[in-house]
């Protein structure tokens, strides 16, 4: 691991965020915000600072995304 | 993307048909474990790689059960369904959900949780290759220092999910806790280690941001 990956990892997100139980009530709205390119993170905040903290739930974001994606949206 | 105000219809027309009982309701039941079972297979599918032992069988039963689990949250959260995006959207996220814990959980099934040690030595490797003179070096060396001073909870977790890269799920499973909880120890953990950190007067900081 780098310095930065390290410090990224350990550290987190310095802003505000969401929890893991808002992170998912709120996902397919974001991601549907994300996709139609409509200020999600303005709408949402404190979800963008969420999935950089969160590994789990960030995969979660792109699985759902890609799916979305792939189904047409 | 349409909006909600568009797809409304559609919308209503997937919770009335789930809730007319009778054989309607029975054949929207049954969509909707179809469109489940669609969402599972994706998730299993790009996850195969954390799965090489898992034949192909495999694959698909634990699709299958992630859409039977996921099918059952649904139902349950009908009323929780707010319109803000599609039903689609909404029900494809709890089979995403239950399909990757699942992967993850199986996918450690027999591992044991990397020892504390391993995460030292990443640590000071780190510190070590960095290269970028005596500020990283005591950054590291305080790092180490004040994660020793958390408590048990919120250091194994820390170590564990950050440093470490083990599922938060696979922690929340073997702790018998959830992901939610075990994140809330990651956050305090992680709050504590800056504030600690800036007391020493240590600059918090990756690049992309500051504390």
């Amino acid at each position: 691991m780098s310095r930065d990956e390290i410090f990224t990892r350990v550290f987190g997100p310095a802003g505000p965020e969401l929890t893991c139980e808002r992170c998912f009530d709120e996902l397919d709205r974001y991601v549907e915000l994300v996709l139609a390119d409509e200020a999600a993170d303005a709408r949402i905040p404190g979800m963008r600072a969420h999935l950089e903290g969160c590994p789990a739930c960030a995969e979660d974001f792109r699985s759902l995304r890609d799916l979305v994606t792939r189904e047409g949206g | 993307m349409a909006t909600a105000l568009m797809t409304a219809p559609i919308e209503i027309s997937w919770i009335d048909r789930l809730r007319a009982g009778g054989p309607d309701g029975q054949a929207a039941v049954a969509d909707l474990h179809a469109l489940l079972l669609k969402a599972a297979r994706f998730e299993v599918g790009r996850r195969v790689a954390q799965l090489p032992h898992l034949r192909g069988d495999d694959q698909e039963d634990l699709a299958q059960q992630a859409a039977d689990d996921a099918l059952m949250a649904v139902l349950g959260k009908l009323d929780e369904f707010r319109g803000e995006s599609r039903f689609t959207t909404w029900a494809y996220k709890f089979a995403l959900l239950e399909a990757a814990v699942k992967v993850r959980r199986r996918a450690w099934q027999g591992r044991e949780i990397p020892l504390e040690d391993e995460a030292w030595r990443a640590l000071s490797d780190a510190g070590a290759s960095a290269g970028r003179g005596a500020e990283d070096a005591e950054m590291f060396t305080a790092l180490g220092e004040e994660i020793e001073r958390l408590g048990p909870r919120q250091r194994e977790v820390l170590v564990a999910v950050a440093l470490n890269g083990v599922p938060i799920d696979v922690i929340a499973e073997r702790l018998g806790s959830t992901r939610s909880a075990l994140y809330k120890n990651l956050h305090d953990a992680r709050r504590n280690l800056r504030e600690a950190l800036a007391e020493r007067g240590l600059r918090v900081g990756t690049g992309r941001e500051e504390a």
